[in-house]
């Protein structure tokens, strides 16, 4: 493995508004990327067209390719399901399953997979918890409902969940934006740790974010990638005079 | 010019206004509740539950065959209804297609406003006539088409409240789309189908229309699906206008037993919704 994810081309559309233009990034396998922009200028757009999650919505589309384990992922043949097996994603707000306990949110993936075994479930919920650094705060209420715990241990719990069915991706989609500094705190030791196994994308709105956890930064600007490199590269001698502008505040 | 206490005063004036109104909803209920106490609860004992009708001329006697017939009647709407119901609901809900759902909705509240009898006269068409005689199974279908648009309509409403991001994580999962439906969006929604499927059930207990010319009603125990059985409304009908005083007592009585029986399913209904663990907020 430990090819990354190249982008070629890429391009989406929501019915007819053109939203991402001839993206070319290539994703380091084992590290984190960060996606930063202002609103509205296709950062989430990209990364759900990193595992097919953008052609869920009605009328959208994608034309481009993919590469991930030097398959692309929008050739004909290919499952949606099992790319979105291989690339999980976590999302902006925290969605745990209401109906389920701690420990049902995080076999979800694998039980609706198809994984029955009592002794297997309990095993790879306990290591997704641990490697989601939830464990020691949840190993007491796993019968508990997931939805009764706070907003950042929802958001770990998602994370878990993710790690469940063992991705070799991570997708991150503003996963800090609705928590508050302490628990943004903990996400993002949390990262650090996971891409010691995983390949992590991540959106984000706050640079700084981008600037503490990222080995590469990319800067999104209506619909095109303005600017790609290393984080420090970026941060402190930006090319573009866009990316300075935006970087140091002066729009956006 | 408008003084603060002029305000005040319009304020409390239509707060009281409000108020009365909201109570007047509730004012017909309790009138009918307790006038059927009144009326319905001398006439009811054990005999009224497990007797038969008596001959005309005899006291005496009960309606416990119209009371089994009721809930004959009620499941086999139920077991038509529901399942047809729900999964047309889940459909409405989750098509891609734009114009099937589109005039399957219409249709339904077509058929949502379509007079009782009505509907009776279409379950004579399609099951008594063919069978050549009135049946349990013809009020089944008659009661049934009566639930559908109700069952159908808010299991859809329901399903559509479930929020797009946990349908969103499932597929993230690598989870197949119907397996996200059936495992993640209906367990969230269930609540509110089941509160759904309880007031349809309610609401066709009383129906007495549409069982004049399917179940056409029964004075003897229920004798199997194919053959006319007893129920509830159709026997209040019967007795209501009958000219005689105990008929018209165990009229009463019946009625209070119904409306007893609806009441118990709307409040099961209330606490189902109550009770789930992440019902949708």
């Amino acid at each position: 493995m430990a090819d990354g994810i190249t982008v070629t081309k890429l391009n989406a559309w929501f019915g007819p508004s053109h939203v991402l233009h001839d993206i070319d990034l290539a994703v380091a396998p084992r590290a984190v990327t960060a996606i930063i922009g202002p609103s509205g200028c296709g950062k989430s757009t990209f990364i759900r067209c990193l595992n097919r999650m953008h052609e869920v919505v009605p009328g959208a589309r994608v034309v481009g390719t993919v590469l991930q384990e030097g398959q692309d992922i929008y050739s004909p043949g290919v499952d949606p399901v099992e790319v979105r097996r291989r690339i999980g994603m976590v999302f902006q707000k925290p969605n745990p399953f209401p109906t389920m306990t701690v420990f049902d949110n995080v076999a979800a993936g694998l039980r609706l997979g198809g994984v029955r075994d009592r002794g297997v479930l309990n095993e790879r919920v306990e290591r997704a918890l641990h490697a989601a650094a939830l464990w020691e705060e949840v190993k007491d209420r796993l019968g508990k409902p997931g939805a009764g715990l706070s907003g950042g241990q929802q958001q770990r719990l998602c994370i878990a969940r993710a790690l469940a069915v063992e991705p070799e991706v991570l997708l991150m989609d503003e996963p800090c934006s609705a928590l508050d500094p302490i628990a943004t705190a903990r996400i993002e030791e949390l990262i650090l740790e996971l891409k010691r196994d995983l390949t992590i994308v991540i959106v984000t709105h706050n640079m700084q974010q981008a600037a503490r956890v990222a080995d590469a930064t990319g800067f999104f600007l209506l619909g095109e990638l303005v600017e790609f490199g290393p984080t420090s590269q970026l941060f402190t001698k930006p090319v573009d005079k866009r990316t300075e502008d935006y970087i140091t505040g002066r729009f956006g | 010019m408008t003084t603060t206490r002029w305000r005040q005063r319009v304020s409390s004036l239509m707060a009281i206004l409000t108020a009365a109104a909201a109570g007047s909803v509730i004012l017909p209920l309790v009138l009918i509740f307790g006038f059927l106490l009144w009326q319905g609860a001398a006439a009811i004992n054990v005999d009224f539950f497990t007797h038969l009708p008596k001959p005309v001329g005899e006291v005496g006697g009960g309606m416990a065959n119209a009371i089994i017939g009721t809930l004959i009647l009620l499941g086999l709407a139920s077991l038509l209804g529901l399942p047809i119901g729900i999964l047309g609901g889940v459909y409405l809900a989750e098509s891609r297609d734009r114009r099937l759902p589109w005039i399957v909705r219409f249709l339904a509240d077509v058929l949502n406003g379509v007079p009782s009898i009505v509907i009776g006269i279409f379950a004579y068409t399609l099951v008594v006539l063919p069978m050549r005689r009135f049946s349990a199974v013809a009020g089944g279908v008659a009661l049934a088409v009566i639930m559908l648009p109700i069952v159908v309509r808010t299991t859809e409403e329901m399903v559509r409240l479930v929020p797009a991001s946990l349908r969103e994580a499932g597929l993230a999962l690598g989870v197949p789309e119907w397996k996200v439906v059936l495992r993640v969006v209906l367990p969230t929604a269930r609540a509110g189908i089941v509160t759904g499927a309880m007031v349809a059930v309610a609401r066709v207990a009383g129906e007495t229309a549409p069982l004049l010319f399917t179940a056409f009603g029964n004075r003897f125990w229920h004798q199997g699906l194919d053959q006319p059985i007893a129920a509830l409304p159709l026997q209040i009908f019967a007795y209501a206008i009958a000219p005689y005083d105990d008929w018209h007592r165990q009229a009463w009585a019946g009625a209070l037993v119904l409306i007893v029986l609806v009441l118990a399913v709307s409040l099961m209904a209330r606490l189902v919704t109550r009770g789930r663990v992440g019902a949708v907020r």
